[in-house]
């Protein structure tokens, strides 16, 4: 009698061992390939780092032809942050305007609206960057470029160039239309979670919607908003298949960005462009993959912050309410 | 207070209510701006893909392969197929893993390995995905010796495996406790207890991440170049490259040819009527039923979308 309770007693703690083994591989799986990523990309770029050295990050040069080959990738590490910074200015005070629109209408305005937004967010880059080469190009081009190049063309170095419209202005503008539904909805979300004890006694003291925005939900969701805007940041630095069709793909130090008007080049863009060309035995290849793992570090290091700043404030949230 | 004091506080706080509400007027406007300048871009790739896509679409279109560089003849079938390959064998990647990995984190998740794998699998979710291309050719392109599907598939179900996990563990969650209590109750055991009443009542929450995550790798274009590469041919085996209509788009934009543009935006239609039907068929019918509303919120949020 004893026996017979005892055995399916075993069994059962070792199918659930077995579960729990599984699953538990399962979830550490994402650890192992990111501890792999990492290892491969130093290892596969060890000797463009052997040759080069600190040069590889300091130097402009950019030449595949054997014999001659020299690979610097500053310019387009300054591409990436020029384009990403551009489009955090157009696009983050941009999507927390929606997100105060959203956050605060009626939900049978507010819904569809958000869902719109989200819907930019579905588009995949692809088509953002056919529609930017094709459509959006051409009027920016006649009706912003030109003007301003125009105006300010001779005084201001930042309107200098020729307007062509593969440049970094266009891109990063596509690039900011592209960050708007990720730093749009956090941003909502952020916003949803000041308690809204809080904006009645706003209200109480006689404030307008504005006055509310600004008493009670920009101090307290502070945080948040400067998250949702990291995160964003991250998304500008990682996007590859927009910018690569319409920043121009200049190489070498002619892709430093100097004016608006330039063509210019992303880390992700040179990835793109000249991965399949790359032939393994020389250091083309290892050069793009230490592109690669620059790319890595700075989007790793964007992404964290944010995640730790969006947390935190949602975890307020979650006191909040339950207190 | 005599009568003039009265009457001039009286003036001096009209005018201050009076500036204010101007004030808060003006931004009223500035925000609702803010949404119309970000539905105008919406509006415009809809209506030019719409536009300019219907004229190249017609039934050789779809099927046929393309035809030589800029003649204009041709069609984007191999790509169609290839997109349809590579997403299926994706998900059989990425689903099992993703799921498993949720069940781990909603399941076991209350230790510290959990704790950084949720953090991790957040941050993963956010690599560019270009890294992960590069990282497929590594380790199979490379390996192998050969551009193949295979290493398209294992790239992409890198990016969709994080998704499916939050998602999965998100909506496990969501299942009250009385369930697996009842389970409990009942003699199960804790893997029966997940696999077949956890999961059943998390279902729909599940496929939503499931479809979402679809149709987020679907447009997906850096790391198919460096793996499977394109081709202009129908699928013939897993070993070799293969075309998808990212890709073919890419191409087509590449080429100077106004026949080619045109098949960019027929290509690009067919993309985008795939991806928003996912999308706008997922929101509307899954995620507005009430006991899915509140995940669904968070699904929108965390997939946002993507590069």
């Amino acid at each position: 009698m004893e026996k017979k309770l005892v055995v399916p007693h075993k069994q059962k703690i070792n199918s659930d061992q077995i579960f729990k083994l599984g699953a538990t591989i399962a979830g550490t799986f994402v650890l192992a390939v990111i501890v792999l990523m990492v290892f491969q990309l130093i290892f596969e770029s060890y000797p463009i780092w052997e040759k080069e050295g600190l040069s590889f990050v300091i130097g402009t040069d950019w030449n595949a032809v054997e014999g001659r080959e020299s690979f610097g990738a500053l310019p387009y590490i300054l591409g990436t942050l020029t384009t990403a910074a551009l489009a955090m200015v157009i696009g983050v005070p941009l999507s927390i305007g929606i997100a105060m629109f959203v956050s605060d209408a009626p939900p049978r305005i507010g819904a569809p609206l958000g869902f719109l937004v989200e819907l930019l967010a579905a588009v995949p880059s692809i088509i953002y960057g056919l529609w930017g080469l094709y459509v959006f190009r051409e009027y920016f081009k006649d009706f912003i470029e030109t003007p301003l190049h125009s105006a300010f063309g001779d005084s201001i170095w930042l309107f200098s160039g020729t307007p062509f419209g593969l440049d970094i202005f266009t891109a990063s503008i596509i690039l900011a239309i592209m960050i708007i539904p990720t730093v749009s909805s956090v941003a909502r979300e952020v916003m949803k979670a000041v308690p809204q004890q809080q904006k009645e006694a706003a209200y109480m003291l006689g404030a307008t919607k504005w006055e509310m925005f600004k008493l009670a939900i920009f101090p307290y969701s502070k945080t948040g908003l400067i998250g949702a805007s990291i995160l964003g940041l991250g998304r500008a630095v990682g996007e590859t298949m927009a910018v690569t069709m319409l920043i121009g793909n200049a190489t070498g130090a002619s892709a430093i960005p100097s004016s608006l008007f330039k063509p210019s080049q992303t880390m992700s863009s040179i990835i793109a462009n000249e991965f399949v060309e790359a032939s393994p035995a020389g250091l083309h290849l290892p050069a793009l993959i230490g592109v690669g793992l620059i790319l890595l570090g700075i989007a790793v290091c964007i992404n964290v912050v944010a995640h730790l700043l969006v947390t935190r404030m949602l975890k307020v949230k979650e006191g909040a309410i339950n207190n | 207070m005599n009568v003039n004091k009265r009457q001039e506080y009286r003036t001096l706080f009209k005018q201050n209510v009076e500036r204010r509400l101007f004030v808060d007027k003006i931004v009223r406007l500035i925000v609702i701006s803010c949404v119309i300048i970000a539905i105008i871009p919406l509006g415009s790739i809809l209506i030019e893909v719409f536009k300019n896509g219907m004229a190249a679409i017609s039934i050789e279109f779809l099927t046929e392969v393309p035809g030589s560089i800029g003649s204009g003849e041709g069609g984007i079938g191999p790509a169609i197929q290839g997109t349809l390959i590579v997403i299926g064998m994706a998900s059989m990647i990425g689903v099992p893993i993703g799921v498993l990995s949720g069940i781990f984190l909603s399941e076991f998740g209350d230790n510290r390995l959990a704790k950084s794998v949720r953090f991790f699998n957040d941050v993963f979710m956010e690599f560019p995905s270009i890294l992960l291309g590069i990282f497929a050719f590594l380790v199979i392109v490379l390996v192998l010796g050969h551009f193949s599907v295979w290493a398209g598939a294992f790239a992409l179900a890198l990016i969709m495996f994080p998704i499916v996990a939050r998602t999965t563990e998100e909506s496990l969650k969501m299942v009250p406790v009385t369930y697996r209590e009842a389970g409990m109750a009942l003699g199960l055991r804790h893997w029966v207890v997940t696999m077949r009443i956890v999961i059943a009542a998390a279902k729909n929450g599940m496929v939503t991440g499931v479809l979402l995550a679809v149709a987020r790798i679907g447009g997906e274009t850096a790391p198919l170049i460096m793996t499977i590469l394109g081709s202009s041919l129908f699928f013939s085996n897993f070993d070799t490259p293969m075309d998808a209509l990212p890709l073919r788009i890419w191409r087509l934009s590449l080429l100077p040819y106004d026949s080619a543009q045109m098949q960019g935006w027929g290509a690009a239609l067919v993309l985008i009527l795939i991806i928003l039907a996912i999308n706008i068929g997922v929101r509307t019918l899954i995620l507005n039923k009430d006991d899915t509303y509140r995940f669904g919120r968070m699904i929108k949020e965390k997939i946002g979308g993507r590069k």
